[in-house]
């Protein structure tokens, strides 16, 4: 790296002043910082704004509501208006009615007074106000639950799935010499050749003979078996030693055994990054959903929201609420695990 | 070529101290070696001295000038890391002449140059390659040679021979104080091994844990150690360090050793009766006899190499003593011998570890 | 793996600990279940023939979901007709790649009797050759940038990496309302003076937000594999350059892009691999459009192939034969490029 050695940054505050180039790094960073945060941050304010505060242009940053008031006299809370009166003077004023371009008008203070006013002289009194039904209603109208459960199955099982078969296969490679091991490796390497997006229709196929189309598990059969979870976990486990088996097939174990609960137990590590990797990778899944799952109540929560901004073209404050909740799982696991995941890819992304 | 003088130079890292006021002056063209054991500061005072750390305090002085502020690029220091820091993207010519084409010379003088320096390091068949189709040796010299090219005011050498094996080490060694006599520069050079520093030096700086125990030519530190840790460090095998209790000290120093009493002429050097000293004596002035001798000691151990034998005995209520005799012995283990040291050779430090002065 | 450092375990691990125990539990009865079977099975079949056994499962799913399927894929590229089951399509030979490559000059997708696949091919290459570059730049700018000595690296580090770890619809989604008429974009615009952008109506547009929507999300990946490989260059050799008086731009020129050159490599391929292969976000904020400006080329074999009224899986099949050999020319790239850098 050049600045920082050169500049002997790892020096102790010799009192160095500022490069410039230091400056523009830090402009950088900062940038970075609202570009990448910005937009989610723009997403979930939003969310909280009511059908119609969304529609305003520009639009405020904050989610505002109209405040409301209880008036003595009147059955139902009036919005509150701040009123510019004929005689000059600026009040707070609540509108019974409004008819045609004249407000009706009254004194929260002194509902006897009735005032007749140009709906071009008030301006909305607001609080900054969190709409949150925007969240709680989808849940009853739209079948978001049932969209949740089906991408925390489908995330679950295949996660599960994966780690097994996946460290079997490892556990073959790494630990025995057999023939035709070559041969396996080379099929391995081979899976990588071929990713999901050019056998779409075959597998569709496969699945479809199998009785499996429109269930869950048809998207999460077909990916389970990972060439890059198999290498991943085979090159952890090469560096365990081999005395440790050698000593436990002394001890009468059976293979199975040494493989679930000697091998397993100290590859966890390398299980934890391949379980994170999977977790990421099924719980974004699209394509392959998007193709075989036809009908709703078995629709992953990203296809879901996928068809929902398809019919719901003009209530987006739903939409954007659906948007948050589907991002927050993956936001809390990235404030817990992400030191975690990212030296992961760090070390593994170098394959 | 240039000399060097630091005044107070202190380095902490954080809360930690490393260099504790560093006062050090170098000649032009004289070849330095700051020796210690690990941790005692060396490398540190050399990066601070090449710029790449920065003094916590004290000022650093290159041909009088000032430069403790300046970077390390603007120093015109040259060093030769301990891992040779050679970039591994280039071919030898590119490394040697890489720092030439920072500094704006032309390709014919670069050429020139490299070329002069790959021939005094017998590098000329390798110039085309990379490093690492090089030997640990080759590329050291190639590290070297980067240094040269440069004309640098003053060399630093980190450590440069601890990568290699204990043969080309010595080799290495003779060729080190070859370049120095042939091309003449200021050098100054960090080991922890006291033979390099004995064999190359012009004047050792003996450091202990951030702090200057001694500065002296080779011989001055062997023969007068300034106090019982250069005593120890410099010479191979260590000094003998021998408790002892003073008896008199009137124009005859009288000390108690172990069980015996040895009587030194000494001029007084004013000790009082009573006072813990410690008796320092190298290996190879202790003479044997097998009649009167100051102390009796027996034989634990004979190690023979033929041209020359360590004899380690055991006198009575002191630590094990090791000597050495020229030539091959005819001692064996369990022997009683009688042990005289050679008054001339014989060290007395104070309780704190300082040398008491000689007549 | 041996690599992670174990300052970042504790916090997860307590709680990934737990929750993987609790997990595993039921799965571990299941799994000591299986080991007399397992046993029994070992005792006839020899220790020597088990691993056959452990890779079972996995290349069983292999042979049906991945290596089946390429076959079948063949199969269907030359035959015809709309069924599904293979044995019910008649055999056409290379009629379907013909009609595929009909074309009255391969630079017009309007010449082509499949226009949408060559518009959906044109556009793919135009999107790779920006996307791809991009990324690439602002990668490697966002990795030296890190590799400087920044204090809160590790903040921003995950700052830049935060996008990757969102789903794709949520991507376009996210950006999909920034770049509504009314939304903050236009909003920000307006307020400078100018003049609403309909940016899903114009082809240019379009095709613009679909590169940049797609580096924005994918960017951090790739800037943690490059500030891996710049971390990987020794400290000494900066040290040496300094003791050499090198200059800035020259360290970087001469020092840290040569030695970072092989990862770099492998970024640029893979990102190539990924970019071909493009759907996901540009499905979802575009559609495709306006019209197909911004149809990709799996985007064709998709509604080819599942989402028009016709399904043509020959025609689909064809069209992913060819992308699948386009793919693994990269692939072959891609092995070259990392063995290159091991050496």
């Amino acid at each position: 790296m050049r600045l920082g050695n050169l500049m002997g940054q790892r020096r102790n505050g010799a009192g160095r002043p500022l490069h410039w180039t230091d400056i523009a790094a830090y402009a950088y960073l900062a940038l970075g910082v609202v570009l990448m945060f910005g937009p989610v941050l723009w997403l979930v304010l939003s969310s909280f704004k009511t059908q119609s505060a969304l529609l305003e242009f520009p639009p405020s940053p904050l989610p505002f509501a109209q405040v409301e008031v209880t008036v003595p006299g009147q059955p139902q809370k009036l919005p509150l208006f701040r009123t510019t009166l004929p005689d000059g003077s600026v009040r707070e004023l609540a509108q019974v009615r409004r008819v045609g371009l004249l407000a009706q008008m009254v004194d929260p203070a002194d509902p006897s007074k009735q005032y007749r006013v140009a709906i071009d002289k008030r301006e909305p009194v607001r609080r900054v106000a969190f709409a949150t039904e925007n969240y709680t209603e989808p849940l009853q109208r739209f079948a978001f639950m049932r969209f949740l459960f089906n991408s925390v199955f489908v995330t679950f099982v295949a996660t599960l799935i994966t780690l097994l078969i996946n460290s079997m296969a490892a556990y073959a490679l790494a630990i025995y010499v057999f023939p035709g091991k070559q041969a396996a490796t080379l099929a391995v390497i081979g899976t990588l050749m071929i990713p999901m997006t050019i056998i779409l229709v075959p597998v569709y196929l496969v699945v479809t003979e199998l009785g499996l189309a429109n269930s869950l598990w048809a998207v999460i059969l077909p990916g389970a078996a990972t060439p890059t979870g198999v290498f991943l976990l085979r090159q952890y486990m090469l560096t365990l030693p081999k005395d440790l088996i050698e000593a436990a097939r002394m001890d009468k174990a059976s293979e199975w055994q040494i493989y679930w609960r000697i091998v397993m137990p100290l590859t966890l590590p390398a299980l934890a990054v391949l379980a994170i990797f999977s977790i990421m990778w099924r719980w974004n899944e699209f394509l392959w959903p998007l193709a075989v799952l036809t009908k709703t109540e078995v629709y992953t929560l990203q296809i879901g929201l996928n068809a929902f901004q398809g019919e719901l073209q003009t209530q987006w404050h739903y939409l954007l609420a659906m948007t948050v909740m589907t991002l927050a799982p993956v936001a809390l696991v990235f404030v817990f695990l992400q030191r975690f995941i990212t030296t992961g890819i760090g070390s593994t992304g170098m394959k | 070529m240039a000399d060097l003088k630091l005044t107070a130079a202190r380095k902490s890292f954080g809360s930690i101290d490393v260099l504790h006021g560093i006062d050090l002056a170098v000649k032009d063209g004289e070849f330095v070696v700051f020796v210690g054991p690990s941790g005692c500061g060396k490398s540190t005072l050399l990066r601070v001295i090449a710029g790449l750390e920065n003094v916590t305090s004290g000022e650093i002085e290159i041909d009088g000038e000032r430069v403790t502020h300046l970077p390390a690029s603007e120093r015109g220091l040259a060093m030769v890391f301990q891992s040779y820091a050679l970039y591994p993207h280039m071919s030898v010519r590119k490394n040697m002449g890489f720092a030439l084409e920072n500094m704006g010379l032309k390709p014919s003088e670069i050429t020139a140059r490299v070329d002069r320096a790959a021939t005094m390091l017998r590098l000329a068949d390798y110039l085309d390659r990379k490093p690492k189709a090089l030997s640990g040796g080759q590329r050291q010299r190639v590290a070297i040679g980067r240094a040269i090219v440069r004309d640098p005011k003053i060399f630093l050498f980190d450590e440069p021979l601890s990568n290699l094996d204990a043969e080309l080490r010595v080799a290495t060694r003779k060729e080190l104080a070859a370049l120095h006599a042939n091309i003449g520069g200021t050098m100054i050079y960090v080991t922890h091994d006291q033979v390099e520093a004995m064999t190359l030096a012009d004047r050792i700086v003996v450091l202990n844990a951030g702090r200057i125990e001694q500065v002296g030519t080779p011989l001055e530190l062997y023969n007068r150690p300034a106090n019982a840790f250069v005593a120890g460090f410099i010479g191979s095998p260590r000094m003998n360090f021998l408790p002892a209790t003073v008896i008199s000290d009137d124009g005859t120093l009288r000390l108690s050793v172990g069980e015996r009493d040895i009587a030194l002429p000494r001029a007084a050097s004013g000790l009082t009766a009573g006072t813990r000293v410690t008796l320092g004596i190298r290996p190879e002035h202790i003479d044997l006899a097998s009649d009167a001798g100051m102390l009796a000691a027996s034989v634990d151990l004979v190690e023979q190499l033929g041209g020359e034998t360590f004899i380690y005995a055991t006198a009575p209520g002191l630590p094990q003593i090791t000597l050495r005799q020229d030539g091959q012995s005819r001692f064996g283990r369990g022997d009683a011998v009688a042990i005289r040291f050679a008054p001339d050779h014989l060290h007395i430090f104070d309780a704190s570890g300082a040398a008491l002065a000689r007549p | 793996m041996s690599d992670t450092p174990s300052a970042a375990r504790p916090q997860p691990g307590m709680a990934a600990g737990a929750l993987a125990r609790v997990a595993v539990l039921p799965v571990d009865l299941a799994l000591r279940l299986l080991d007399p079977p397992m046993r029994w099975l070992q005792r006839v079949i020899g220790v020597r023939r088990m691993p056959y056994v452990f890779l079972l499962p996995n290349f069983a799913f292999f042979g049906l979901f991945v290596f089946l399927p390429i076959g079948i894929n063949i199969v269907f590229s030359v035959t015809g007709g709309s069924a599904l089951f293979p044995s019910e399509r008649p055999y056409v030979g290379a009629n379907q790649f013909a009609y595929l490559f009909d074309c009255g000059s391969f630079l017009d997708p309007a010449s082509c009797r499949e226009d949408h696949f060559w518009r959906g091919v044109a556009n793919t290459a135009k999107f790779v050759v920006f996307q791809v570059t991009a990324m690439v730049l602002f990668s490697l700018i966002t990795a030296l940038v890190l590799n400087m000595k920044i204090r809160g690296r590790g903040f921003f580090r995950a700052v830049y990496f935060f996008p990757v770890l969102l789903s794709p619809v949520v991507v376009a989604l996210i950006w999909k309302w920034i770049l509504q008429r009314d939304g903050l974009l236009n909003a920000a615009i307006t307020t400078l003076g100018g003049q609403k952008i309909l940016f899903f109506v114009d082809p240019s547009w379009a095709m613009f937000w679909a590169v940049f929507v797609s580096v924005w999300a994918h960017m951090g990946f790739y800037t943690l594999i490059l500030l891996a490989g710049l971390q990987a260059i020794p400290a000494d050799l900066y040290e040496a350059a300094e003791m050499d008086a090198t200059p800035r731009w020259r360290v970087l020129t001469r020092i840290t892009l040569p030695l970072l050159w092989p990862n770099m490599i492998v970024v640029i391929v893979l990102a190539l691999i990924k970019g071909a292969q493009t759907f996901d976000e540009v499905f979802v904020l575009t559609g495709g459009g306006p019209g197909t400006a911004t149809l990709m080329v799996v985007q064709y074999i998709y509604e080819t192939g599942f989402a028009s009224q016709v399904q043509n899986f020959g025609l689909a099949a064809a069209a992913s034969v060819v992308l699948g050999l386009v793919l693994f020319v990269l692939t072959l790239l891609q092995f070259a490029a990392a063995r290159r850098k091991e050496i």
